[in-house]
């Protein structure tokens, strides 16, 4: 193990260790803590230039406020009706495709796989204008289903490549034996290998879930109305609207954020392997 | 038709199982990258008809200021992001003990990539507002004038790229820490044998081990280096006076916001940033294709 273990140290170097891990800790995580507790301050303790010291009360009514007085809760309806279906449908799609890509030997397919990796680190900006068009024509600009089509097939592309990867690394004299015995491939498919890729579907979802949450580029892009805008676009137009109420774009933050942070608490073994299983084995 | 599915189902299936994939990433990903390229050869406000202009888009950038502006900052950003991967190398190491409720502490240290980035850009405008902001009055208390931030041209940039590389750095981290719980523990003992520790048994023994690891660290921190958007956006809008402008947003502005709708000429800046973006994706993709070729 590296470095060595601080149990192997003096005990003096074991305490300091101990000790500095939560003074880090709060460092690190110091422009969260200030947010989550300027959420929780009165507006008279900002109005009266008390920022940092002890507020007069906790102040849960923020929370309150942003939930009466703005759109937020519509906005986190949004980007559930949104966040949701997304993930069903990459994951269908990336299970499929890295099935063909994992099991399959044919001409083309490095030169498939490798569009979709390559697909998927392209900027946003040189699709903006053609996938703008496009959802205009189709008359879905402004709508869930607009903004999620493309969520879906962007995604697509990261998920084929972590779908593919799991596939392979999994044993292939499963899917011979299947043969042997006459299975067809869609059976194969369906009854063999998606019941041995769940701990992958679990944290594609998780991860998926969270990408789309936090998408900010693609909601400005191809939404335009507080009916239909997610979490992260309308904050943005919160925080025009609420300029300098600090507390109230603390308390709003806090809430777009709980939940992909809670996804993350409940998943999060899930979540690491997502995001290091596609890479780093 | 069942016979011949029959006979030839094994050539057949892939296909079948690529196919709706395939449609949507071609519609939604390749197809759009090529509309993109011819655009940028029309002038267009998105409505009315397009006219061809010829290479006119590309020749006005040469003399943009503010397109010279963005790919500088572009730069800046790409050189200072890379600070990912030291600073997360070393926390992975900080934090790669077995100390009572370490995981929790992993965890918590991982928490900023977990949240939005139009989150991160609020709680950093926090941290940097004039006045009452902390860093404010740290500089306030430590110079007798405070600065602002985020609205200054010469702090702008470093001010927004530092709340970009938290989240960053939390994410590089997790991926050092899986690497280093793969890291061969006899190469270690060996090492230690030999008479390695620190510094020497870092770079010797630890980093070789870690360059998968590595690879897709410093493969992500590019990536995300040149997609910043979100965080220039809520933060500053670009400014003060268009000095944090980065491409993809000055090609946002151009296209798509109060500015105007000039579509081709937008076009023509993201076709400049993707080929920036390809000589690095190329990159990538030579060095993966070869990893998968030999195995």
């Amino acid at each position: 193990m590296f470095p060595r273990p601080i149990e192997q140290t003096s005990p003096a170097t074991q305490i300091m260790y101990k000790v500095a891990l939560p003074i880090a800790l709060v460092i690190w995580l110091f422009p969260l803590l200030g947010v989550a507790l300027t959420s929780l301050r009165p507006a008279s303790d900002l109005a009266q230039g008390n920022y940092f010291g002890m507020p007069s009360y906790i102040a849960f009514e923020n929370y309150a406020s942003v939930f009466t007085q703005s759109a937020i809760g519509q906005y986190i309806l949004n980007s559930f009706k949104l966040t949701i279906p997304v993930v069903i449908g990459v994951v269908a799609l990336s299970t499929m495709t890295g099935f063909a890509l994992g099991i399959y030997k044919f001409r083309y397919n490095m030169v498939v796989f490798f569009i979709f990796v390559a697909g998927n680190f392209v900027p946003f900006q040189i699709l903006m204008v053609p996938v703008r068009d496009m959802t205009v024509n189709l008359g879905l600009i402004n709508t869930t289903t607009g903004l999620g089509l493309f969520h879906i097939a962007f995604q697509t592309g990261f998920c084929t490549l972590f779908m593919r990867n799991f596939i392979k690394a999994m044993p292939f004299e499963l899917v011979e034996a299947a043969r042997v015995e006459g299975i067809s491939e869609i059976r194969i498919f369906w009854y063999i290998v998606v019941p041995l890729m769940r701990p992958a579907i679990a944290a594609l979802s998780v991860l998926v879930f969270t990408f789309v949450w936090n998408e900010y580029f693609w909601a400005t892009v191809l939404t335009t109305s507080a009916s239909i805008q997610p979490v992260t676009a309308g904050l943005n137009s919160l925080n025009g609207q609420w300029i300098a109420q600090w507390h109230l774009v603390s308390a709003g933050s806090i809430i777009a954020a709980l939940p992909p942070v809670l996804m993350f608490f409940l998943m999060q073994k899930h979540f690491i392997a997502g995001l290091t299983l596609g890479a780093v084995k | 038709m069942s016979a011949y599915w029959k006979s030839n189902q094994r050539r057949l299936a892939p296909w079948l199982f690529l196919f709706p994939g395939m449609v949507m990433f071609a519609i939604y990903v390749i197809i759009p990258i090529f509309q993109s390229m011819w655009l940028s050869f029309y002038d267009w406000d998105g409505l009315g008809a397009k006219t061809w202009i010829g290479t006119a888009n590309y020749v006005e950038l040469f003399d943009d200021d503010a397109f010279t502006t963005s790919l500088w900052n572009n730069v800046i950003w790409l050189v200072m992001f890379l600070l990912a991967v030291p600073v997360g190398l070393l926390m992975a190491i900080f934090l790669n003990q077995t100390v009572r409720g370490i995981r929790i502490y992993k965890s918590l240290f991982f928490f900023p990539f977990v949240i939005s980035q139009v989150v991160v850009g609020l709680m950093f405008a926090w941290f940097y507002a004039p006045n009452f902001g902390l860093l404010y009055q740290l500089t306030e208390f430590l110079s007798g004038t405070g600065i602002a931030v985020l609205a200054d041209e010469t702090y702008v940039n470093y001010g927004i790229i530092v709340a970009g590389l938290w989240p960053q750095i939390a994410y590089v981290m997790i991926l050092y820490l899986t690497g280093l719980n793969n890291v061969a523990p006899d190469q270690i003992e060996a090492a230690r044998l030999d008479g390695a520790k620190g510094w020497k048994m870092l770079w010797y023994v630890i980093i070789p081990q870690l360059r998968p690891a590595t690879f897709i660290a410093v493969v992500v921190t590019i990536i995300g280096a040149l997609r910043s958007f979100d965080l220039v956006s809520i933060m500053t809008a670009g400014g003060p006076y268009g000095s944090s402008r980065v491409l993809s947003y000055y090609m946002y502005e151009q296209a798509l916001s109060e500015y105007g709708y000039r579509m081709g000429y937008g076009a023509a800046i993201a076709v400049v940033l993707f080929g920036i973006m390809m000589i690095f994706i190329s990159g990538f993709i030579w060095k993966m294709w070869r990893d998968e070729t030999e195995r």
